[in-house]
């Protein structure tokens, strides 16, 4: 841990203030990731800027019908926000999916998008890593990659986003809000995330002035038809191999609109279009959910210890596809997967 | 033994209250005047040499008061046997900071001192080590051709090969091989290491020490920094966990000593969950057995080869293979074992070392031989029982396995199993139910008791053991109050302090036998001295009597025969002037003995798996315990729910995985290493078959520490086999194993 100083931001313009004038600098919520990366050195933020007093921890309704949730929304309240759990059970059971009740309570909705990849090798200092050090190579590929990527990585990085809520998220449609020098902008969740590409040691595209300060759902949030299903090595507490978000509007047994995105898998949650399109217009036939997982799937490529993760995520998406088809979403009490 | 009521009971922790309430502290939680705090700068790589360590940049922190390495740092003994610790196997032991060699990965290599912890742990990022590398071999798979049988182990294999087994193999009706296989595993107790060093003089030093030993931690110390014995004293009073990890003296201990006496002031030194990757672990091992048996399912040749590691500086090894002399009744038997020397720390003890490896290798083999024989697997046990120790062809001295399997299998209702594999089903859940044998040990090591009785009629009971979590206090104040004929409130139970009479480290489960043993002879020691006295008294009751015709009880002495012929204790002291009556006691085993001395156990496991996508769910746990008398029901059967969790973790879950390019742990969190959290965690029902063994030891006991985890991986392994039909031999059993064809 690096000597670091602490400050606290009194609004979202002196909290831009403060981070646009120390590109070294940190802000801090909950710190239930960034306080372990500063014990391990692997963050060395020459200050942190205490942003959990600031008025952020709204959720309301928008103009269009969605629901606005402000950045430092503990996990745990968002989780079991009324409007979440009646009209976006999918991201309620997402957060449920994920960490531990005390670790949900200390991370914030914002802190949640930023957090860092569990690479083995990203934690360990000792060791090569172009996310953690820019050019000094990838540990993961030809090392230990059980937990790793086999969808869009690059020869750089194999690291995956190991958040669940930014799974339901994705598959949400999400906006990410946020404010920088030049002012209020809204991101498509799509857009937030990055792949890693040659530039591993940057996770997303929010820029280094700008403060995440809400995330907006649209109108849908597919309640009846939807599941969020994570498969781990142990019944909780665990990162997922691989999780799966499913949200899909169904009008007489014909899939009117589809939502699939992956975690585990990627350096962000994996959404593939191609494959949600032929899912619509068809009816919920596990034929078509198969088509949909090779789709999706066509493009994985293992790195040794993570291979299985491609069968793992087919099965895993025609079992989860199912589970929101018949209106069983998979409980994140029962592990028995439905 | 005569019964007051107090042995036998399930009884709550008499420290329960003190855990729970923060009251009760350890190592790292004792603030003295002055203190100081280390941090350890750990090597990052597996082998070679220090060229330089760079400590300017660390020194010119604010606050840091010194940085140790071995260019820098107070004078160490030479000897390897200064640094032999009481359980230290053969070789030439670590010495931090004694030279340049590079051992292992995470190998302390300097120690910053400064005001604060988070200082310290600043300053440390900032020393730089450069290093010479050499090429290092960690590879135990890639290495296994090259294992050689230790010529340094004192207690070598056994060599109780009998009969023709390789002859009886071939000639054999039903015959399995296989080779299983286990990781590397750390014990990850909740406390994180830690020693604060208390500085008094030049010449005196007292440590608050993780340890399940404060006099072998002692002895390393005074030994090490060449020093009386008893100048040194080492408390730990309160332990988190430890499972054999704090058996030997661990490098906080030393580090912070040798910062406290160099600095003139206390030092506290704690490691980070990192660091406690870089200490002692269970050896990765690999076993290929082969069994054979008649066409009724006798074995007829029973062959068991393992294969462990150990590091090039400590030839550690424990026993995988003798049980598969032991366990069941076989003519033929023939065993191996060797060892891989790897640029790794030494490994240690972790909870039933060697029973639980073995076990686990025997048992899942045994299941394989009972499908080969198309027999239910607790038949095949049942054909093969063995009564006799056939390693010493000697009786037990008790062995009440064929009631743990009754108890066991009826609790768990065993007889409703289908035999064939992937014939049970719950939705989309297969169904498989599985069993296995567990055996321990059960020792008895020499150890040495206080007990003092007051006039008030207060007991105080000492010995320098620890309780490191079974309930080694509670036993202590039961034994005493029974003893003695006092409520337990009136007992207070000492330990964990190297001032007390000595004892061996907590291990093996030989506490109870061993500690026991010696409060027994104390306290009756304490009685023989009330009889006299209460004899003494004018028209004595209890004239003539002898010590085993009184019994003591509710501060009486009476008569068995005759309770109207009573003396208190009371008036027996005050008759004698007696203040306190103080006695101690030592016990050891009985050298003599015509009988061996085993612990067993039957585990049955139920798993839930998903069938698509090999998600396994232990759903329930029977775990039938014959271990003679058990003092206190409730801790003991909480040591085997521990335990039974810890055999879950071994089945499903645990592995340290290493990467060969750096040879070097990358598990080193608990994110990475899993440990079964509570969703992994279902029903378990101990059951402790009724036992009794008057030839073992005075209280009949044989410990319950180990034997829990003994035989669970296994049961667990084979109820997934009967569940998919799939054997996977190479634990932990992880979905994506059951996913290959």
């Amino acid at each position: 841990m690096n000597n670091f100083e602490y400050t606290r931001a009194s609004d979202v313009a002196d909290a831009v203030r403060r981070i646009a004038s120390d590109p070294a600098a940190k802000f801090v919520a909950g710190g239930t990731n960034l306080i372990d990366l500063m014990k391990e050195n692997v963050a060395r933020p020459s200050r942190l800027i205490d942003i959990t007093h600031l008025p952020l921890d709204q959720i309301d309704e928008t103009q269009d019908g969605g629901l606005r949730i402000g950045a430092l929304v503990p996990n745990s309240d968002l989780a079991q926000h009324p409007q979440i759990e009646a009209r976006y059970p999918l991201l309620g059971s997402a957060i449920l999916a994920g960490a531990s009740p005390q670790l949900r309570n200390m991370a914030s909705t914002g802190g949640n998008l930023l957090q860092r990849t569990r690479c083995l090798y990203f934690y360990d200092t000792t060791t090569p890593c172009n996310k953690r050090e820019p050019g000094s190579g990838c540990s993961a590929i030809g090392g230990i990659n059980r937990m790793h990527a086999i969808l869009g990585t690059s020869e750089h990085c194999i690291a995956t986003h190991p958040s669940d809520m930014c799974v339901a998220l994705a598959a949400l449609e999400a906006r990410v809000l946020a404010t920088g020098r030049s002012g209020e902008r809204s991101i498509a969740f799509a857009e937030f995330h990055r792949l890693p590409g040659d530039t591993p040691q940057l996770d997303s595209n929010l820029r280094a002035d700008e403060i995440i300060t809400a995330i907006e759902l649209p109108p849908e949030g597919f309640a009846k038809n939807y599941t969020y299903l994570k498969i781990r090595d142990r019944l909780s507490y665990a990162f997922a191999l691989v999780s799966i978000a499913v949200g899909l509007d169904i009008e007489g047994g014909t899939i009117k609109e589809a939502r699939l995105a992956l975690g585990g898998v990627a350096h962000k949650p994996w959404r593939n279009r191609e494959a949600e399109a032929r899912l619509e217009g068809a009816p919920a036939t596990r034929e078509n959910f198969v088509r949909a997982a090779e789709t999706v799937l066509r493009e994985a490529r293992g790195f040794g210890h993570n291979d299985f993760k491609i069968e793992l995520a087919r099965r895993g998406i025609l079992r989860a596809l199912a589970q929101a088809a018949r209106g069983t979403p998979q409980s994140q009490a029962d592990k028995r997967i439905r | 033994m005569p019964a007051a009521g107090y042995l036998g009971k399930p009884t709550s922790r008499v420290d329960g209250r003190a855990k729970v309430t923060g009251t009760a502290k350890y190592a790292a939680e004792y603030d003295v005047p002055g203190l100081a705090h280390g941090f350890v700068v750990s090597s990052a790589i597996a082998k070679g040499r220090i060229t330089t360590i760079h400590t300017a940049d660390a020194l010119a922190v604010a606050g840091v008061l010194d940085i140790f390495t071995h260019e820098h740092r107070p004078k160490l003994a030479s000897s390897d046997e200064a640094y032999k610790d009481e359980v230290a196997p053969p070789g030439s032991p670590l010495r931090p900071l004694y030279d340049d060699r590079i051992l292992f990965s995470g190998q302390p290599v300097a120690l910053v001192v400064a005001e604060e912890f988070e200082i310290a742990r600043f300053a440390a990022s900032l020393v730089r080590v450069e290093y010479e590398h050499e090429a290092h071999v960690t590879d135990f798979e890639a290495q296994r051709e090259r294992a050689t049988v230790s010529k340094q182990d004192e207690d070598p294999t056994p060599s109780t090969a009998r009969g023709n087994p390789a002859e009886a193999f071939e000639r054999a009706a039903v015959r399995v091989n296989g080779q299983y296989r286990m990781p590397v595993e750390h014990h990850n107790p909740m406390e994180p290491f830690a020693a604060t060093a208390v500085w008094e003089d030049d010449d005196r030093i007292t440590v608050f020490d993780k340890t399940q030993g404060a006099q072998n931690s002692r002895n390393y110390v005074a030994d090490v920094l060449e020093m009386p014995r008893d100048r040194v004293r080492v408390l730990s009073p309160y332990v988190g966990g430890a499972f054999g990890a704090g058996l030997r003296p661990q490098y906080q201990l030393l580090l912070a000593v040798l910062a406290a006496r160099a600095l003139k002031r206390s030092v506290r030194v704690t490691l980070t969950r990192q660091q406690m990757f870089t200490l002692g672990y269970r050896s990765a091992n690999i076993h290929e057995l082969a069994l054979g048996a008649d066409s009724d399912g006798s074995l007829v040749s029973f062959r068991h080869h393992a294969v462990g590691m150990t590091s090039r500086f400590e030839d550690f090894q424990r026993d995988f293979v003798h049980w598969s002399s032991l366990l069941y009744r076989c003519e033929n038997v023939e065993l191996g074992q060797s060892l891989v020397k790897l640029d790794q720390n030494t490994p240690c003890d972790m909870r039933a070392p060697g029973g639980a490896e073995g076990a686990y290798a025997i048992e899942c083999a045994m299941d394989e031989l009972a499908y080969a024989a198309k027999l239910d697997p607790l038949e095949l046990r049942l054909i093969n029982y063995s009564d006799k120790d056939q390693i010493e062809d000697r009786p037990y001295s008790s062995k009440q396995l064929r009631e743990c399997y009754r108890q066991g299998a009826e609790k768990f209702g065993w007889s409703d199993r289908n035999p064939q594999p992937r014939s049970m089903r719950d939705g989309n859940e297969l169904v498989g139910w599985g069993m296995a044998t567990g055996i321990w040990e059960a020792m008895q090591v020499p150890a040495s008791a206080k007990a003092v009785l007051t006039a008030n009629g207060n007991v105080e009971i000492a010995s320098a053991t620890a309780d490191i979590g079974p309930g080694t206090y509670t036993w202590m104040t039961q034994l005493a109050a029974e003893m003695l004929g006092v409520p337990l409130e009136n007992v207070t139970a000492k330990l964990g302090d190297s001032t007390l009479p000595d004892a061996p480290v907590e291990g093996g489960s030989f506490t109870t036998s061993s500690v026991g043993s010696a409060i027994h002879a104390a306290c009756r020691a304490v009685q023989r001295e009330l009889l006299g006295l209460a004899q003494k008294m004018a028209g004595s009751p209890l004239a003539g009597a002898k010590l085993d015709d009184v019994v003591f009880a509710e501060g009486k002495i009476r008569y068995k025969q005759d309770e109207s012929r009573e003396v208190s204790v009371a008036d027996a002291m005050r008759a004698g002037k007696a203040e306190r009556i103080e006695k101690a006691a030592s016990a050891a085993p009985n050298g003599d003995s015509k009988y061996s001395h085993y612990t067993h156990s039957a585990v049955f496991a139920e798993v839930k798996i998903d069938e698509q996508l090999g998600v396994i769910r232990v759903t329930r746990m029977v775990n039938a315990v014959a271990a003679g008398r058990i003092l206190n029901p409730k801790t003991a059967a909480s040591q085997i729910l521990g335990a039974v969790v810890g055999g879950i973790g071994m089945a499903l879950h645990e592995e340290t995985v290493t990467d060969q390019r750096f040879g070097r742990f990358v598990t080193r969190n608990l994110a990475d290493y899993h440990v079964p959290v509570n969703a992994d965690v279902h029903a378990i029902d101990v059951i402790f078959v009724e036992e009794k063994d008057e030839e073992i030891n005075p209280l009949g006991v044989k410990g319950v520490g180990e034997i829990g985890i003994v035989g669970t991986a296994a049961a667990i392994a084979n109820a997934v086999y009967h569940a998919t039909g799939k054997r996977v031999r190479d634990l932990p059993i992880t979905l994506d194993k059951l996913m290959r064809d």
